[in-house]
């Protein structure tokens, strides 16, 4: 009886399996978004409204988070973004930042091993944000995890912790002001440098361009991955909370009302489907700009 | 497959437009007890975010009109192309129950609608000029010898750069969108960290009762600012 139970199951997701791989078919006639961010909101209101243990909710978001990464993969979407953990996160109880810190551990360890979505579709993982906020355990898990992943070359995975778009723009003017300051250095020390150290020698119209925007998008967190073309925020939340606010100028904004964990095929369909809709405009937009 | 699926959509798209323009009409007409008060002094600064293809400077001056009837105080118009600071003084001409906005405006209670009005090159384009200005206070003030590694700026010191390049007025509580996509066009990013975004379909279908739904969706949302 177990048996004939487990074999319907199966052959229940093999069909479900089936029809997602028609409908992605079909979908692939038309364009397919390049990155999809995910702001995975609604873990906590899901503990509270099925009653369950503080904390169950992330452990059922990151289930949530596994099914959108494979459906976005087997789409062929090249660059996935997750809001992990803001820099304003940080303001929880002690008590909850340390079990979201364990979650991110143990799950950090998990998508390395061997048949984890990372291995099977050639993810490389980049973690993403002020890593120095981190405590030392999860920010050594995360560089290994980098390391580990470095030579994947199918699909990113970029992890945003620690991160909130107004430090990484900040932090991206400083590293442009570091590098500039080393390259007047160097130019003084050889002795060309016409007393740049002074900035007599510039024009008031050059020291007002001394550091460009090219050299700040350099430095930015996310330099890695091209802009956004559909961020999804669950939980009917209409607002971006400090997450890729450089980057999204172009983006389709979706929020579905479902909470993070209850996110399935559907809303993924829906998100294609409306992108798809208004690709010509993004696209025209994105060349104007 | 492909083209009937989205035909489709259009057809639900269509249906969905339909309901929305019913509702906005009972909504403008006062038949819907939710929406017959509202909580406007949650909206203590709005932007207004239009397609720059779309910008009719008659919408533009009749939207102003319904939101000044409504008690909106402060209003930022935005567009990409920097059309709607083109007819700044047109707009400010026809519709006259406005002023420029000033620095200090928001904390003062004004009998007239302040205007901002921003672009594209107040967004990226500010934020690298704020940086220059960074640097060369930094070189002046001589400290360049601890400059690797620490944290030299702050973002209290970055809102005060974005300040002198002009580029930093108060944080929009709610940004509306009227255009074909729920897409913020590059409105300046060091200023909507926590500001609800709704889209309001084309300039041109815009509707007074969809307006008032809009502001009463902003008033019933609670933040939590990431705690």
């Amino acid at each position: 009886m177990e048996r004939i139970r487990e074999r319907v199951i199966q052959i229940y997701g093999n069909l479900v399996s089936l029809l997602q791989k028609c409908i992605f078919c079909i979908l692939s006639v038309g364009p397919i978004p390049n990155h999809i961010a995910f702001i995975m909101d609604g873990n906590r209101r899901f503990t509270k409204k099925c009653k369950l243990m503080e904390g169950a909710g992330h452990k059922v978001g990151f289930s949530a988070l596994m099914s959108m990464l494979k459906y976005c993969y087997e789409f062929g979407v090249r660059y996935v973004t997750v809001y992990a953990f803001s820099i304003e996160n940080f303001k929880r109880s002690p008590e909850e930042v340390q079990s979201l810190m364990d979650l991110m551990l143990k799950k950090i360890e998990e998508i390395l091993r061997k048949q984890s979505i990372v291995n099977r579709y050639g993810v490389r993982v980049i973690f993403s944000g002020n890593l120095k906020l981190l405590s030392e355990p999860v920010r050594l898990a995360a560089e290994r995890a980098m390391l580990a992943t470095a030579k994947n070359s199918k699909a990113v995975l970029s992890i945003c912790v620690a991160y909130t778009s107004t430090n990484e723009i900040m932090h991206a003017v400083q590293e442009s002001c570091e590098e500039k300051w080393d390259e007047i250095t160097l130019l003084n020390s050889s002795g060309a440098g016409y007393g740049l150290i002074s900035l007599g020698g510039y024009e008031q119209d050059e020291m007002d361009h001394l550091i460009k925007l090219t050299d700040i998008e350099k430095h930015m967190y996310m330099a890695a991955a091209p802009d956004p073309d559909i961020i999804i925020r669950t939980s009917g939340e209409t607002r971006l909370s400090n997450f890729l606010l450089w980057q999204s100028a172009n983006c389709y904004l979706y929020s579905p009302s479902v909470l993070w964990p209850e996110i399935g095929f559907r809303q993924f369909l829906w998100a294609i489907l409306n992108f798809q809709q208004i690709h010509f405009y993004l696209d025209k937009l994105r060349k104007q700009s | 497959m492909w083209h009937l699926l989205h035909v489709t959509i259009h057809l639900c798209y269509f249906a969905i437009n339909i309901a929305n323009a019913l509702e906005s009409h009972l909504i403008s007409k006062g038949l819907l007890r939710r929406y017959k008060s509202l909580h406007i002094s949650k909206l203590q600064y709005l932007a207004i975010v239009i397609e720059s293809e779309d910008c009719r400077t008659s919408n533009v001056i009749e939207l102003l009109q319904w939101l000044a009837d409504l008690g909106v105080k402060h209003v930022c118009l935005y567009d990409m192309e920097g059309i709607l600071k083109k007819s700044k003084d047109f707009i400010l001409e026809k519709f006259d129950g406005a002023t420029l906005f000033q620095e200090n405006d928001v904390l003062l209670d004004q009998p007239l609608m302040t205007l901002e009005f921003a672009s594209l090159s107040d967004g990226k384009e500010a934020v690298a000029k704020a940086a220059n200005v960074l640097f060369m206070k930094y070189l002046k003030s001589g400290s360049t010898s601890s400059y690797q590694g620490e944290q030299i700026f702050t973002e209290s010191q970055m809102g005060e750069a974005l300040k002198t390049v002009g580029g930093n007025g108060p944080e929009p509580d709610l940004l509306l969108v009227y255009g074909p996509a729920r897409c913020h066009l590059g409105f300046p990013a060091w200023r909507i960290r926590y500001t609800e975004i709704q889209h309001m379909g084309p300039l041109k279908s815009m509707k007074y009762g969809s307006l008032i739904k809009a502001i009463y969706k902003f008033t019933m949302v609670q933040q939590n600012y990431g705690k």
